[in-house]
């Protein structure tokens, strides 16, 4: 019996054979630009972000854990393995948590903490950060379930494009892609933020010393 | 979901009922006129949009040259990476091996992202037969399924719908709904959201579409903007991912293409809130089995016609049916399709074949103005296939024995048109008929049924030369 797989890829071969065989076919032509900005590129990542209603906050190293220390006032703050300890100088250890196996999805749909994690690039031109879920970022769930997220972007993760963002991503990790909160337009087309993601995106934007 | 395509009427006999809904007229208009504008603005902010739209089409181009290939390296990519692939020749192939997959589980329930594909499969009826519930989870998708009704709309399913109407539904058909919901947005938003929540958490398998499947690393892509479909694709321990096989880019990098073209023309944002990239198993993060099944169900059909193949280029960004002031007019439920608008008037036909009456009515489903084809980001020349296939419908009836009206006429006036005297005296009969228009008699009231008749010259241009040399009087 002929198998579906050799079945869909004969279909495909006899459907192209007006085309010549050798595959011999034009270039694609990439005359796009790789950026679209130059320069400004952190003051525009922080602008663009704002636009889709992420909270941005601008801090220089030394005043990262202040920053941190702020939120934590309010709530607790989850964080995943990997957290550079610098960030967390100064936090009391009883407004820490963890995250672990022990977080199921049910814990993570009560808790009132907000999530504090890394990224590994943010673009400039669309306001966008992409976390690779690697150490400091968190498994995936840890920044979806929970209601707030703060996100650490370092300015030179800021980069100006998606053309240089794809480049610096290793696509053989889980990657997620945030541009402002979660959102819908399903109703008269009309944004409304805060739908099954985080209601609230925060963005804490640590500039060079 | 009720709701099927199955019988649907010609598009001329729905369209009529459709503009005559005052209300639906009233929701498209606004709808539309919305996100038009809001695209033509992010459009505009990248002065390199031409060239993007080259990129995206000639890489479209390349990978459907070299389909077969690209379709086995993805193969071996998403195995290489713990996944596991599975093929099917049509929607009833691809229903029984995710039906199977459901049941393997043990699970009589699954969540699903927002899915062209699946829709076009009839997947949800499918497993309900199975005894498999399909819960949709964009909220578009979740009003047309509450309301047992069918989408109207590639990206916003439900947008005939306004916040009055989405209101009733949710009151009638959500279980768990606010006594004191109100009609505003943001309510409406929120009592989805609670209603889903306890589905995700409890999900075990998911149903997804993709956006992108890239060939080259095996990862696939959704882009959407709730968080739903990060909920499907990251809480259950299974993930099912049914693909279309025209999905396929070539390599990692040419997505920088495709996330910039998509969100633009899509929802009209520099980018959508939430995409997401998988590549077969993460251990310890997400779904532990990822099943992919990759989807024909007409495409090589598609993919044999040398004009029509450019249709498999779509990726359902939608910004053809907000432009078309066929779709504005008459709203997706006419196209009798998944796919409604100027994508779908020229992808159903070649898809399903053009016996059925609806089906042969869609390629005159268009004024044939062109707006598609200007803002569609992949370059498909729509009014390009729509005539094609056109000229392959006269070319079938051409084979039948008897002649039809229209052949008949055609044929009169291939003589009539075939000599100078010939045309004069016609068109000297014309000028003497010139009062009979507006009764006209069958056949030919068919033609002028939707259309005004136009009145003949009293003098042909001729005539008139003969008489006046050109002098004005």
């Amino acid at each position: 019996m002929i198998t579906a797989r050799n079945e869909v890829l004969g279909r495909i071969r006899a459907a192209l054979a007006d085309l010549p065989a050798d595959g011999a076919d034009s270039e694609v032509p990439r005359k796009y630009r790789r950026a679209h900005h130059d320069t400004g590129l952190v003051d525009l990542f922080a602008e663009r972000a704002a636009d889709y209603r992420a909270v941005v906050r601008h801090t220089l190293p030394d005043e990262l854990p202040a920053v941190l220390h702020a939120a934590a006032r309010v709530r607790t703050l989850l964080v995943p393995p990997g957290v550079p300890e610098k960030w967390l100088r100064g936090i009391e250890p009883g407004r820490l948590l963890l995250d672990g196996p022990a977080l199921t999805p049910a814990v993570l749909d009560a808790v009132d903490a907000v999530v504090v994690t890394g990224c590994a690039v943010a673009i400039a031109e669309t306001g966008t950060v992409v976390l690779d879920h690697g150490p400091g970022q968190g498994r995936r769930m840890l920044s979806l379930v929970p209601d707030h997220h703060l996100v650490v972007v370092c300015a030179d993760q800021v980069v100006a494009d998606v053309p240089e963002a794809l480049a610096r991503l290793d696509p053989r990790r889980p990657l997620t892609f945030v541009s402002g909160p979660s959102a819908t337009s399903d109703i008269e087309l009309t944004r409304v933020e805060g739908v099954h993601g985080p209601r609230d995106l925060e963005i804490v934007l640590v500039s060079h010393g | 979901m009720s709701g099927t395509y199955l019988g649907m009427p010609a598009f001329p006999r729905a369209a009529r009922a459709a503009v005559a809904d005052t209300q639906l007229r009233r929701n498209l208009e606004h709808a539309t006129g919305t996100i038009r504008g809001r695209r033509a603005e992010v459009v505009a902010e990248l002065d390199d949009w031409a060239e993007l739209r080259a990129a995206g089409a000639a890489i479209k181009d390349h990978t459907l040259r070299h389909l077969d290939r690209y379709l086995v390296q993805l193969e071996e990519a998403i195995t290489a990476a713990g996944g596991t692939v599975h093929w099917a020749r049509d929607a009833a192939e691809a229903n029984r091996i995710i039906t199977d997959l459901v049941r393997e589980t043990g699970e009589t329930e699954v969540v699903k992202v927002k899915s062209m594909a699946t829709q076009e499969i009839g997947l949800n009826d499918a497993l309900a037969e199975a005894g498999i519930m399909a819960w949709e989870t964009d909220l578009a998708e979740l009003i047309v399924q509450l309301d047992r009704d069918r989408p109207s709309h590639i990206l916003v399913p439900a947008i005939h719908r306004n916040r009055a109407e989405i209101r009733e539904i949710f009151r009638r058909a959500m279980a768990d709904v606010p006594a004191d919901l109100s009609d505003d947005a943001t309510a409406l938003a929120e009592a989805a959201r609670r209603h889903l929540r306890r589905k995700f958490l409890a999900a075990r398998v998911a149903v997804s579409g993709v956006n992108f499947a890239v060939a080259e690393t095996g990862t696939l892509v959704v882009l959407e903007s709730e968080g739903n479909g990060r909920m499907c694709l990251t809480m259950p321990d299974t993930l099912i991912s049914v693909v279309g096989i025209e999905k396929l880019v070539p390599t990692w990098a040419d997505l920088e293409v495709f996330l910039q073209l998509l969100p633009r023309s899509s929802t009209a944002e520099r980018m959508n809130p939430y995409t997401s990239t998988w590549t077969g198993v993460h251990p310890g993060d997400g779904p532990q089995a990822l099943h992919v099944v990759l989807v024909d169900n007409g495409r090589t059909g598609v993919l044999a016609d040398r004009v029509g193949r450019q249709a498999l280029r779509c990726i359902r960004c939608s910004a053809c049916l907000n432009v078309c002031p066929v779709y504005e007019r008459v709203g997706g439920h006419a196209y009798g399709s998944v796919y409604p608008g100027p994508i779908g008037a020229i992808l159903t036909p070649q898809l399903r074949g053009t016996a059925g009456p609806l089906e042969a009515s869609l390629p005159y489903a268009s004024t044939l103005c062109g707006a598609c084809y200007e803002v569609c980001p992949v370059a498909i020349d729509i009014p390009e296939v729509l005539v094609h296939l056109r000229a392959k419908a006269v070319d079938a009836k051409r084979r039948r024995v008897l002649p039809t009206a229209e052949r008949a006429a055609m044929a009169a006036a291939a003589w009539t048109l075939g000599g100078p005297r010939r045309l004069g005296m016609a068109q000297r009969a014309a000028a003497r008929a010139r009062r009979l228009v507006g009764r006209l008699r069958w056949p030919l009231t068919g033609w002028a049924e939707s259309r005004d008749v136009p009145t003949p010259a009293p003098e042909s241009f001729r005539a008139w030369w003969r008489r006046t040399r050109g002098r004005t009087e």
